[in-house]
């Protein structure tokens, strides 16, 4: 199919190889499983079990909260052994509400639990209710909602659903083997999807450092005209949505939309495979794939785990580290974030684990900008990511913000690409920390002002009645026809 | 270990360093700077080590005096390439004080004042190159017939010493530039095709036989040096396209409104330093616009200048005029040449389609 060009990008070495042949494998079940019970973007589920109570493999154990947020299921059957704080899956290393689970080592599912024969008959609400009971969030590493993104047909004139099977992060290999090893099943959550966003057309993209899992899904698709595999130029950064359908559609979403906003919907194939299981077998989603890899990692494997599983268990399950680390990163290299450590445990948004070498990473010591303009040309979005950083070096948020910093999607093309090695993306994510600080101190100067306005008229409402009740006894006490008193007066003006 | 310092990724890097470009750079000028230096003998190579050697020293005081750390910014080779740039913008016989004192302006008047590296205004080179041409005019523009090392009329090595150090050496054979000796012929009322004959060979000129400085000489070799950094991504294709196709534009025109009077395109391109200019001096990143139309229009701009100030200006030569000139409207094009950013129109709003039913994917 006819692709277009879009803007900048780079061509980081993709290192895929490492892991790329590497069969998916059950990792066994850890001693201990930390559930958090926010995995995803939106409110946080409240707890749905008791310390020490028995679950089954399935059974819900965080209750999602409001439009946007997800529940979370128990990843296997065992005892809950508590309910409090462990170190988040997040580069702060602070803790959140977890529940804690001891396996029993049955991997015993609920009873009842069962899927729907024909989920093409289901009504799109039903199919996007049950993705929600399902706890499914997008799997690409943004842990948005997908039942959220399902509903998207009430608001917008829907035509594509694209599965984003670019995978265009470095070393990443999960999609790619979901893709080649789980071909029918992605295919037949792709095709529940765009029953539920009532759109016809598919299309499947992938790079083209992936052809088995190109073939592969062409091979599964032949029957379908509707669903069409598109192989993408390899570049990143290729799978950031916006781009992505650019890329397929020739057109750019408008600035601040969704992609809805141009007919598309983008979903990732870890989402579609959750989607399948969910509606064909019932299973809401308590395992996922993980790319384990690296050049410090011993094996480098592809594994599917359980969530709550902890970090360090993938690791040794691959056989350790072969040296010391010097970076360990959740997600891939471009946009992933550093893990606190290996407690923390593997989440819905998980979709790697890398032990990067000092020699991979090739961090230097920050020198002056010589003006190069490579960062300028890098940047997807059209920004001038050098200016943008003098700005926010110097303070000036406000300059920053003119430049487009909301427009920036954080893709770090700009400082892979800088010969000065200056940490554009690190000078972004602290100026829009700052714009958000910003927002929400507005927020809440607005809140008390509100809160204070509102205070004064009940008090006023108070004194105003009582005046009049005032007035009121008074008149009684004279048992006369009420005649105008001075309080009346005053309380008609 | 590995939760050190958190910062913000991406936690690979290409394999690029702000001493890779000047490494590459300086490789590109390798070609011609060594057939510059044979052929204009000892005396060059004294003047090329004396310039180099200035600029280092130079860049090593001013970073002490500003207490910031050496190494860094001298193993950067952008003290080594401006030295570099400005010994090839020289007479090659200019006395050894032209490289001190150009040395000392370059780096320390047009450079570490304004913060050092990346901070300069004005390409430091050219400023030291036009201050020297307008304090001593003598000197710059005195210039000798090359006379390729080791061969009978070329200098010894101490009667290079000499030559560059002001001693008593052998009196040299001072010529003009081909683009001096034209505008002076010019000057004179002899028309253009009673004076090129004589003096102009596109071919030798472009291989680099004729007198000049060491940068104006081997068009060709300045050529490949360029192609070589446009292949390495050093630069972009912008600049050097934009000024060349400007001037030769300009050229073309005025040479068939008056061939007698205005010599053609190619004159232009061979004579003077317009390749230096156009891949190696023009490209510095510091000094040049940051968005392709920027440059597009930063090149057109200075190749107008290059060709205004050789054919109308008291200068023969106006290729560092024209740069200096062109850096001051750097910051200008920068604010107001901007890439149009993903999902807005140029002005800055957010696209707005016609109609969303209609875009449907292209088979």
């Amino acid at each position: 199919m006819k692709l277009f060009n879009i803007r900048g990008g780079v061509h980081p070495e993709d290192r895929k190889h490492l892991a790329a042949d590497q069969a998916i494998e059950d990792l066994p079940l850890a001693p201990l499983l930390h559930v958090p019970l926010q995995q995803h973007i939106g409110n946080a589920a409240t707890p749905a079990v008791r310390r020490g109570q028995q679950v089954a493999k399935g059974e819900l154990l965080g209750i999602g909260q409001g439009p946007i947020s997800a529940p979370v299921h128990a990843p296997t059957s065992g005892r809950v052994m508590g309910i409090g704080s462990f170190p988040a899956h997040h580069v702060s290393g602070l803790s959140v509400r977890t529940i804690t689970l001891q396996p029993d080592g049955k991997d015993q599912w609920l009873e009842g639990i069962e899927g729907v024969p024909d989920p093409f008959a289901l009504d799109p609400d039903e199919i996007a209710a049950r993705v929600a009971a399902a706890g499914i969030v997008g799997m690409g590493g943004a842990t948005f909602p997908s039942a959220v993104k399902l509903n998207l047909r009430k608001k917008y004139r829907l035509h594509t659903l694209v599965i984003n099977g670019a995978e265009c992060e470095p070393y990443l290999t999960c999609d790619d083997r979901l893709m080649r090893e789980h071909t029918a099943q992605v295919l037949d959550g792709a095709r529940i999807m765009a029953h539920a966003l009532g759109v016809t057309q598919i299309i499947i993209a992938i790079e083209n450092n992936k052809p088995q899992a190109q073939a592969a899904m062409t091979g599964a698709a032949a029957d379908s005209p509707a669903v069409r595999v598109a192989g993408l130029p390899m570049r990143y950064p290729m799978g950031s949505e916006k781009h992505l359908v650019q890329t397929l559609t020739g057109r750019e979403t408008p600035a601040r939309g969704l992609t809805a906003d141009i007919g598309v919907v983008v979903h990732n194939p870890a989402t579609a495979f959750a989607v399948h299981q969910a509606l064909r077998l019932g299973w809401p989603l308590v395992s996922r794939l993980v790319t384990v890899s690296g050049g410090a990692i011993t094996r480098p494997r592809n594994l599917r785990v359980p969530l709550g599983t902890p970090v360090q268990h993938l690791i040794d399950y691959c056989g350790g580290f072969r040296e010391e680390p010097t970076r360990l990163i959740s997600g891939g290299p471009m946009m992933g974030n550093p893990l606190p450590g290996t407690r923390v445990p593997i989440v819905k948004g998980s979709n790697g684990v890398l032990a990067l070498t000092a020699e991979e990473v090739n961090a230097q010591a920050a020198a002056p900008c010589i003006r190069c303009a490579n960062c300028v040309a890098a940047c997807p979005c059209g920004l001038l990511p050098l200016q943008m950083a003098a700005h926010a070096r110097a303070g000036d948020l406000d300059g920053t913000v003119r430049l487009g910093l909301m427009d920036c999607i954080g893709c770090g093309s700009c400082s892979y690409v800088c010969p000065a090695h200056i940490p554009l993306v690190q000078f972004f994510n602290y100026a829009k920390g700052e714009m958000a600080a910003r927002g929400r101190a507005k927020q809440k100067q607005a809140e008390t002002k509100r809160l204070i306005e509102q205070r004064t008229a009940r008090i006023e409402a108070i004194q105003q009645a009582k005046r009049e009740a005032m007035a009121a006894r008074k008149r009684e006490s004279a048992g006369k026809p009420p005649a105008q008193t001075p309080a009346d007066r005053r309380a008609e003006a | 270990m590995y939760s050190d310092t958190p910062i913000a990724g991406p936690y690979a890097h290409e394999r690029t360093s702000v001493s890779r470009i000047m490494v590459l750079v300086v490789l590109a000028l390798l070609p011609a700077t060594l057939f510059s230096l044979w052929q204009f003998g000892w005396p060059a190579i004294f003047l090329f080590l004396i310039t180099v050697g200035t600029c280092l020293v130079a860049e090593a005081a001013c970073l002490r005096a500003a207490e910031k750390p050496l190494r860094p910014s001298l193993l950067d080779g952008s003290a080594l390439l401006t030295g570099w740039l400005l010994a090839m913008s020289l007479p090659p016989w200019a006395p050894w004080w032209i490289g001190v004192l150009g040395g000392l302006i370059a780096i320390v008047v047009a450079k570490q004042v304004f913060g050092g590296i990346g901070q300069n205004l004005f390409n430091p080179a050219m400023v030291a190159r036009v201050a020297l041409l307008i304090s001593f005019p003598a000197e710059l523009t005195r210039y000798v017939a090359p006379a390729p090392l080791f061969s009978p009329q070329a200098p010894g090595f101490g009667e290079g010493l000499a030559i560059t150090f002001g001693l008593d050496g052998p009196d040299m054979v001072t010529g003009a530039t081909l683009l001096g000796q034209v505008r002076t012929e010019l000057g004179q009322g002899h028309p253009l095709p009673d004076i090129l004959p004589g003096i102009y060979q596109p071919w030798s000129d472009a291989v680099g036989t004729l007198a000049g400085s060491m940068g104006e000489t081997s068009a060709l070799l300045l050529l490949l040096g360029g192609l070589f950094l446009l292949s390495q991504r050093v630069i972009t294709w912008h600049i050097p396209v934009a000024t060349i196709a400007t001037l030769a534009l300009a050229a073309t025109l005025m040479n068939l409104y008056d061939p007698g009077h205005y010599p053609d395109a190619l004159y232009h391109l061979v004579g003077g330093a317009t390749l230096l200019a156009a891949f190696f001096i023009a490209t510095d990143p510091v000094t040049s616009p940051i968005s392709p139309r920027g440059q597009l229009i930063f090149g057109a701009g200075l190749g107008v200048l290059i060709y205004s100030i050789r054919t109308w200006a008291a200068y023969p030569e106006g290729v560092a005029f024209a740069i200096i000139l062109m850096n001051t409207c750097t910051p200008l094009i920068d604010h107001y040449v901007r890439p149009r950013v993903y999902g807005r129109d140029r002005k800055g709003a957010p696209i707005e389609y016609a109609d969303d039913a209609d875009a449907e994917v292209t088979r």
